[in-house]
């Protein structure tokens, strides 16, 4: 178990102001520093409570153990950091240099203070390596993690947007889609969709594809499926909203849509709903 | 042995399908089906299969060679309450039952029968 020696940790609290500012010089020059979305007295006061943490930490703990009690303080505080840097939109390099930048500093510290003792250097010089890989790695793993509960979180709010099925008329029910159709999406559409049906026995159901930004052969495939599942129920399916665009695309690819009824927009298919339903329409004198 | 009762009402035979479908009581189901509509000649068969929640390609394909071998009998056949997850599975296994007339319960696929046989 190596850990570093008193004297280290002596040597890196006096000489706290310099290692600061040789920290700060690396990062800027690296261009950290120069982000408008975090400012200069942010990362001053950043880089202190990390260099006093780093310090307070070795005093207790070994380096090798970066999971263990000694360092909890300093895994929050990171964890802290690598989370807002997350949400700030930085990449993984960018929060891992923050860290890494500190190695050449404390290197210089180091062989300034050690230098007529190689073998103690190099025991200390590999020590603090350590420790700061360990601090760096759990940085990035925080950061990841954080990443992904964006992703995840972002992917349910985009699935929920995409399932809300509207009740038009006695017995006629509209489902405006919204956004790229792929297998779990349309999956869960065809589900809410089918599930309606049965709720409020409505015979024609109509899809809105107006916010679909492109139609290729697998989103065709899927409205396909779609479609024939409402129809195996009993119930009959209109798929409005076809732009000239789209319906271009679909005519190139050879998509065969035959037995589906299209419409324009969304009024020609609720007209269409409506006739078949016997209703008629009449204008107010 | 298990069967799945076949009703008359008027000129129309009814199935209600309350129980799991294995494949011998589909294929007991079919011939039963064809024996009662040379029997009773009648003009329309009604499939309720609103009970019935687990499908397989087999009973996908019996529900088809039912309305077949019905409609060349000379009897509309009808297929009234498939469950979503039925609808999803079948559509699925790619089995999308082309040429069956479907309805959402009973009631409306009594109407659509009664509309169908008129009309020819």
């Amino acid at each position: 178990m190596s850990a570093l020696s008193p004297r280290t940790i002596d040597v890196i609290r006096k000489n706290e102001g310099s290692l600061l500012a040789s920290w700060s010089a690396n990062l800027d020059a690296s261009g950290a520093t120069r982000d408008a979305r975090i400012g200069h007295a942010e990362f001053e006061s950043q880089t202190k409570e990390f260099l006093r943490l780093l310090v307070s930490g070795s005093a207790r703990g070994t380096v090798n153990d970066i999971a263990g009690n000694e360092w909890s303080e300093a895994r929050t505080f990171l964890e802290r950091l690598s989370r807002s840097r997350a949400l700030q939109g930085f990449d993984s390099q960018h929060t891992a240099h923050f860290i890494f930048s500190l190695k050449r500093p404390l290197f210089d510290l180091l062989q300034g203070e050690y230098g007529n003792d190689p073998a103690e250097l190099a025991t200390q010089v590999w020590a603090v390596s350590e420790l700061l890989d360990g601090l760096g790695m759990h940085t990035i793993r925080t950061f990841q993690k954080s990443r992904e509960e964006v992703i995840a979180r972002q992917q349910e709010e985009l699935l929920e947007l995409s399932t809300p099925v509207v009740k038009l008329w006695d017995g006629v029910l509209a489902l405006p889609m919204i956004g790229t159709l792929d297998s779990q999406r349309t999956q869960v559409v065809m589900e809410s969709l089918l599930q309606r049906i049965v709720e409020t026995g409505a015979e024609i159901a109509i899809i809105d594809i107006t916010g679909v930004p492109t139609v290729d052969t697998l989103v065709a495939q899927h409205l396909l499926k779609t479609v024939t599942a409402i129809r195996l129920m009993g119930a009959d399916a209109i798929i409005s909203g076809v732009r000239p665009q789209i319906a271009q695309t679909i005519v190139h690819l050879g998509l065969d849509l035959q037995g589906i009824v299209t419409k324009a927009n969304l009024a020609d298919a609720l007209a269409v709903a409506l006739k078949r339903s016997g209703f008629v329409v009449t204008k107010g004198a | 042995m298990e069967r799945i009762p076949i009703l008359r009402m008027g000129e129309f035979l009814l199935v209600t399908i309350q129980v799991d479908m294995h494949d011998q009581l589909a294929m007991t189901l079919q011939d039963d089906l064809s024996e009662r509509i040379s029997s009773t000649g009648a003009r329309g068969v009604l499939i309720d299969i609103s009970a019935l929640d687990i499908v397989d390609s087999f009973i996908g394909r019996m529900i088809a060679t039912i309305s077949g071998l019905s409609r060349i009998m000379d009897a509309e056949t009808v297929v009234v309450g498939m469950q979503p997850a039925v609808a999803i599975t079948l559509v699925e296994l790619g089995l999308t039952l082309p040429g069956v007339i479907t309805a959402l319960d009973v009631e409306r696929g009594m109407k659509l029968l009664r509309d169908r046989v008129q009309s020819r």
